[in-house]
């Protein structure tokens, strides 16, 4: 029996080489047990030596591609069922074109979450305006993903927010950039940030950019599912626009056309070059 | 008139803005900012950073410049004859707003239109002095949509085309009479005129000259438009065969369509009707199956005389329920175009099951993992281990998927 730690910070590395040197040494699934971050009881941690690099197994890429989305998924399974279809894979080539497989299907549906995780931190972090003075701007923020998705979506943010420093808080693992330099450390509880006056505006750009004559409410809860609410600062206008939204429709149809302001005549008799119009 | 601070002219020049549907930041050039000396990354597919309650994508920062307008256009709150509230942002305000949200990471960029001031090439001038600014001074590497003015001088729009990823001109109602009757200023030639520019410009930058270097980058994510719909008598056919012209005379990545809504002081020539929810999804989807599943106008709109969609079945089920002798259709052997047609199966399930049944043959339960809707399909298909039988040509079919007509009650 193997035992694998497996760190919170580098998962996706040091599961790679674990297996790597497994399915090498042709351990079966049930002789490895995969723990995460020690969750497990240590009494169960018999430090068995994981077997060296023997030689090395092909596995298809589009394999290798899945399992570095997968290990972020926060189902305590996923190491174990992402090594039983490694195993599988070495009897089954064809086995990775197999969309209907249930192995491979539950798989597939677990990068998908992770994907759908990544896609809505990128989407949802607020960044906030640390004030701190100095050469480059600095902000912060806290955030709260569905799985332990900070480490494979923070090079998105070094990619488009390279000109300042950024720190991304969840209570899994903090990302910092720095200088140029992005680094990873554990994480923490929600940090206490300052106030930032932009946020007032971005609430105004949210609440007129909003139609009220189209309200459709589902349509919105099902891309920004409500426990992501707690930390967009526009989310808190959400329910007083939704309120409000008949009433304001109705006064649109209640109120009756208006005399067109005297400017506007004036206007339009220029436009369609009318010379008695010049002034 | 007291001096508006920011956060009015915010308020004012979104709410004015609300109308175009477009909030797309996808399909641009790949940039990114990781040289140090730039803000801002573009990577292919674009990011909703919001959803408002209405259900619609918030990616970009999406304003007027300003509400002012000469124009007399009936559907439009920025009409001359509206007493709107006006407003004007100045350069600096908006290149601050589009940045300071940027780093919070609200939006993906900035998609920048304005009501016509003093003249068309005045008002292109002063949305270019923005964009060039973002580009040239602040280093933006972000996405950029800007609505051109038609009647601006064609070297104007050329220039926007450097500067932007993607430009768009509306078209705004589906026949050139309804644009004579609803917005006399404009004129539908020089709408077509101004789109035939912008490709013929972008199809040059595509080319690669002698020494094989291409030409500058010209809107990269290409040329939308935008259609009333519902503000007008047009038909959904006359809508269809409007946007398959643009798709194939302008190349546009997209023809959006805006389901006519009431604005605060509407003109007494449009009546404020519900906005044709419904006809405005029905329309997109049937704008999708022209595009990526080869179906034509003519098929689509077959399936009522009157020439409009069924409001209560989407149009490739309608399509399917009006030739059901073509079905059922075995999944294992139909051909990819015959297989796309088939109601519940996307673009996506299509390519599953094709590189699944080369290796073996498919039965029902593999086609729900492969993410079809069978709910749709199985009157439609076979497999290995399905056959609908009479479902197929069952009378009550249609009845199965259109919703139960609404309860009656007295009053
Ligand atoms: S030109 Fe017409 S549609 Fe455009 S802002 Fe002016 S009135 Fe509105």
């Amino acid at each position: 029996m193997y035992t694998v730690p497996l760190p919170r910070i580098g998962t996706d590395i040091a599961w790679r080489d674990a297996a790597k040197r497994l399915i090498g040494a042709g351990v079966s699934p049930d002789e490895v047990l995969w723990n995460f971050d020690t969750e497990m009881d240590t009494l169960f941690a018999t430090a068995t030596p994981l077997p060296p690099i023997s030689r090395r197994i092909k596995a298809p890429q589009s394999f290798v591609e899945m399992a570095n989305w997968v290990v972020w998924h926060k189902d305590p399974q996923r190491f174990a069922r992402l090594y039983a279809l490694l195993w599988r894979l070495r009897h089954q080539p064809g086995l990775m074109q197999d969309r209907a497989d249930p192995d491979l299907a539950k798989l597939r549906q677990m990068e998908k979450g992770v994907h759908r995780c990544k896609h809505k931190m990128k989407a949802f972090v607020r960044f906030r305006d640390l004030r701190q003075g100095g050469e480059r701007r600095s902000f912060a923020a806290w955030f709260e993903p569905t799985h332990h998705t900070i480490e494979p979506t923070a090079p998105f943010f070094a990619r488009r927010f390279a000109d300042m420093d950024w720190m991304i808080a969840t209570p899994d693992v903090t990302a910092q950039f720095v200088d140029g330099n992005l680094s990873f450390h554990p994480g923490q509880p929600k940090p206490d940030l300052p106030e930032d006056a932009t946020e007032a505006l971005w609430g105004t750009y949210f609440c007129n950019i909003f139609n009220p004559a189209r309200l459709k409410v589902s349509a919105m809860t099902s891309e920004m599912p409500k426990k992501y609410w707690k930390n967009l600062p526009e989310a808190q206008h959400i329910q007083g626009l939704i309120a409000g939204a008949e009433a304001k429709v109705q006064e649109m149809r209640d109120t009756a056309p208006t005399v067109p302001p005297e400017r506007a005549a004036k206007i339009q008799r220029q436009l369609r070059g009318d010379p008695s119009t010049e002034d | 008139m007291a001096r508006l601070d920011l956060s009015q002219k915010l308020a004012i020049l979104s709410d004015a803005a609300r109308y175009d549907a477009s909030c797309a930041s996808s399909g641009t050039t790949r940039r990114d900012s990781r040289d140090g000396k730039g803000l801002g990354s573009t990577e292919g597919s674009g990011i909703c950073h919001a959803y408002a309650p209405d259900g619609r994508c918030i990616s970009l920062l999406k304003i007027l410049m300003t509400n002012f307008c000469i124009y007399d256009c009936a559907y439009c709150i920025n009409r001359v004859s509206s007493n709107v509230q006006r407003a004007r942002f100045s350069v600096d305000e908006v290149v601050q707003l589009t940045i300071e949200f940027y780093r919070r990471n609200y939006i993906e960029g900035l998609f920048l239109s304005s009501g016509i001031i003093q003249s068309p090439d005045k008002t292109m001038e002063d949305m270019l002095r923005i964009a060039k600014r973002l580009r040239e001074v602040e280093n933006f590497r972000g996405y950029i949509h800007l609505k051109t003015i038609p009647d601006a001088a064609p070297e104007l729009i050329e220039q926007a085309g450097l500067y932007a990823d993607r430009l768009s001109i509306n078209v705004e109602l589906p026949t050139d009479n309804s644009v004579k009757a609803y917005a006399p200023e404009k004129n539908p030639a020089t709408i077509r005129r101004a789109m035939g520019d912008v490709k013929a410009r972008k199809d040059i930058a595509a080319e690669r000259s002698f020494s094989g270097k291409r030409g500058k980058r010209f809107v990269p994510a290409g040329q939308s438009t935008q259609m009333i719909v519902g503000a007008d008598g047009s038909t959904d056919a006359t809508i269809l065969a409007q946007s398959t012209q643009l798709y194939g005379d302008y190349k546009l990545k997209r023809v959006y369509y805006s389901a006519f809504s009431p604005i605060p002081d509407a003109t007494a020539k449009l009546p404020l009707i519900k906005p044709p929810l419904a006809r405005e999804h029905r329309l997109y989807q049937a704008d999708w199956l022209l595009r990526f599943y080869g179906f034509g106008v003519d098929e689509i709109t077959a399936a009522r005389p009157d020439g409009n969609l069924d409001l209560e079945v989407d149009p490739k089920l309608a399509w399917a329920l009006q030739n059901r002798a073509l079905f059922p259709v075995d999944v294992n052997k139909a051909s990819k175009d015959m297989l796309l047609r088939i109601p519940g199966f996307g673009t996506r399930t299509v390519g599953r099951i094709l590189s699944t049944r080369r290796h073996r043959s498919l039965r029902y339960d593999d086609l729900l993992r492969m993410g079809a809707s069978l709910k749709k399909a199985q009157a439609f298909i076979t497999a290995h281990d399905w056959s609908p039988g009479g479902l197929t040509d069952s009378a009550d079919l249609r009845a199965r998927f259109a919703p139960p007509p609404e309860q009656m009650s007295l009053f």
